[in-house]
């Protein structure tokens, strides 16, 4: 469960980014962050990672408060956490196989429990063929099935998607979805913040609506923008 | 630490070393030129600061050099005015003769270079022998008003010269020193954050996903610190090979004779090695926390 209690982040030059946000998500809620560009959902993610820290309020992850969490514990909550990026930030000398057994071995996981592992969630994302390809050998889709498969390799409660499928064409968004949508399905909180309207509406879920750093809209099962 | 952990982190440190060649050879090239000029000065010091202590060993006598134009009577006058002296214990004559045939023997087989020498420019002199050696200031006090007298050596002469060499070699040593401690770590710092920067993307990512401080840190200071390791085996290299060099080539030029007054090389690395190994070590691993502190932010 992750809540923000009256959050405001102000950047160095005066910079609003979020003003008194308050938001409730629930364990395996899938929601979407809609808005557009610098309405604050970037600002939201880094939040919750804790690689910004409010200039108020404070934000609770199952009951802990990130805010006072001391640096030290930071790499530990942040394992809790599953992230994927627009640009899929995958290493490039790194085969599939690697990028994903690499989020492993960093947490210093046994090699026992990485060759267990990454298979399986290959065979999540529908990967498995592709292990031992370089990411300049794979198709933007596959990219980014990759980087999900990393993120949640160490089997986070929540995955945050940020903007997951801005670089990809509508059907590759489509599978993308699919994947996310069956990783929340096996209990994984998913946040996606995303500019991407027929995926909001399709999907039928929570939206949340950023404009100027306020939320201007939370619903259930809504769509991106109220019609007309 | 987990084994594999460490593994990781030397083959991390490993690959950074390879992948900014250039600047881990400036590295290694700055702290080895550091230590080696370290080698340097601790030779120099080492060497002088044994001299003084053989001088002192063997110049337990005081040496009283006389003017060369004094008659027999005065001479004899000064010995017996020496002898009067507190603390005195034995007088010995040494004429110009007995010094010349003294200084030949000194030199051995090329002793007969010297009776080519058309005037013997030794002076005569009277050795003077102390009851004690801690009176030899006080003597050499008494000594100094006796008319005839040229010149006054005695150990503690030689030894404080020995002692301000030393000093002054070490004063001049140490300031250059600190200045290329502090242009290594510079450097070393340099070339961590080179590999800092080619790893942006993977700091990232490890960030991401929760790898530790530590973790994420370890591999840059072990790189940093190999800097300095192999940096600091380059140097003990030049400076054994370096010192072995020179002591043969002294001793074998001016014979067995000085050998005595030098350092063995053996006993020089046994001194030196240490703190080589420490510095060079100590240098690179301040350099990567440096190059840490402003560059990486965890």
């Amino acid at each position: 469960m992750i809540e923000l209690h009256n959050v405001t982040k102000t950047y160095l030059k005066g910079v609003q980014a979020l003003v008194n946000i308050n938001l409730k998500i629930e364990r395996e809620e899938f929601i979407f962050l809609v808005g557009p560009s610098g309405a604050g959902k970037t600002t939201c993610v880094k939040l919750i990672l804790k690689e910004e820290e409010p200039t108020e309020g404070s934000i609770f992850i199952d009951g802990q408060d990130v805010t006072r969490l001391s640096r030290r514990k930071v790499p530990y909550h942040r394992r809790n956490i599953g992230v994927v990026f627009q640009d899929f930030r995958l290493l490039p000398n790194k085969t599939v196989y690697e990028n994903i057994a690499f989020a492993m071995q960093i947490i210093e996981a046994t090699s026992k429990d990485i060759r267990r592992r990454v298979p399986m969630v290959l065979g999540m994302v529908g990967l498995s063929d592709k292990a031992a390809s370089y990411p300049y050998q794979l198709s933007g889709g596959e990219k980014q099935r990759t980087s999900i498969a990393r993120a949640i390799v160490n089997n986070p409660s929540i995955l945050i998607a940020d903007e997951p499928t801005g670089n990809l064409d509508p059907e590759t968004a489509w599978e993308i979805m699919k994947v996310l949508k069956q990783i929340n399905r096996r209990g994984t909180t998913v946040i996606m913040a995303t500019h991407a309207r027929n995926i909001v509406d399709t999907m039928q879920q929570r939206v949340v609506a950023l404009e100027k750093g306020r939320i201007v809209r939370d619903e259930q099962r809504g769509a991106y923008e109220y019609e007309g | 630490m987990k084994v594999r952990t460490v593994n990781y982190i030397f083959r991390q440190g490993l690959t950074g070393l390879w992948r900014n060649r250039t600047m881990s050879i400036a590295s290694i090239g700055t702290v080895a030129a550091t230590l080696i000029i370290l080698g340097l000065v601790i030779t120099l010091v080492l060497n002088i600061s044994n001299l003084a202590d053989l001088a002192q060993m063997q110049f337990d006598e005081i040496q009283v050099y006389l003017k060369d134009d004094l008659f027999i009577a005065e001479i004899d006058n000064i010995g017996k005015e020496i002898r009067m002296i507190e603390g005195v214990s034995d007088v010995i004559y040494e004429s110009k003769e007995e010094a010349l045939e003294k200084f030949k023997e000194s030199w051995g087989e090329e002793g007969y270079l010297l009776d080519g020498l058309e005037k013997n420019t030794l002076p005569n002199s009277y050795i003077v022998q102390m009851d004690n050696l801690e009176l030899a200031d006080s003597i050499v006090k008494d000594l100094e008003p006796l008319k005839g007298i040229d010149e006054i050596k005695y150990y503690k002469e030689i030894v404080d010269e020995l002692l301000k060499a030393a000093k002054f070699v070490r004063t001049i040593g140490l300031i250059i020193i600190l200045i290329l401690i502090l242009v290594a770590i510079f450097i070393i710092s340099n070339t961590i954050k080179l590999t800092l920067s080619s790893r942006r993307q993977e700091i990232g990512i490890m960030k991401n996903v929760g790898a530790t401080n530590w973790f994420i840190r370890w591999p840059f200071l072990f790189e940093g610190v190999l800097l300095g390791l192999i940096g600091s085996i380059v140097s003990i290299m030049v400076v054994y090979y370096g010192y072995q060099y020179a002591f043969n080539a002294i001793t074998s030029r001016f014979y067995l004779m000085l050998s005595t007054y030098i350092v063995s090389v053996d006993e020089m690395m046994k001194k030196t090695v240490y703190i080589f190994a420490v510095l060079g070590v100590g240098v690179g691993a301040l350099g990567s926390i440096f190059s840490l502190r402003r560059h990486l932010k965890v």
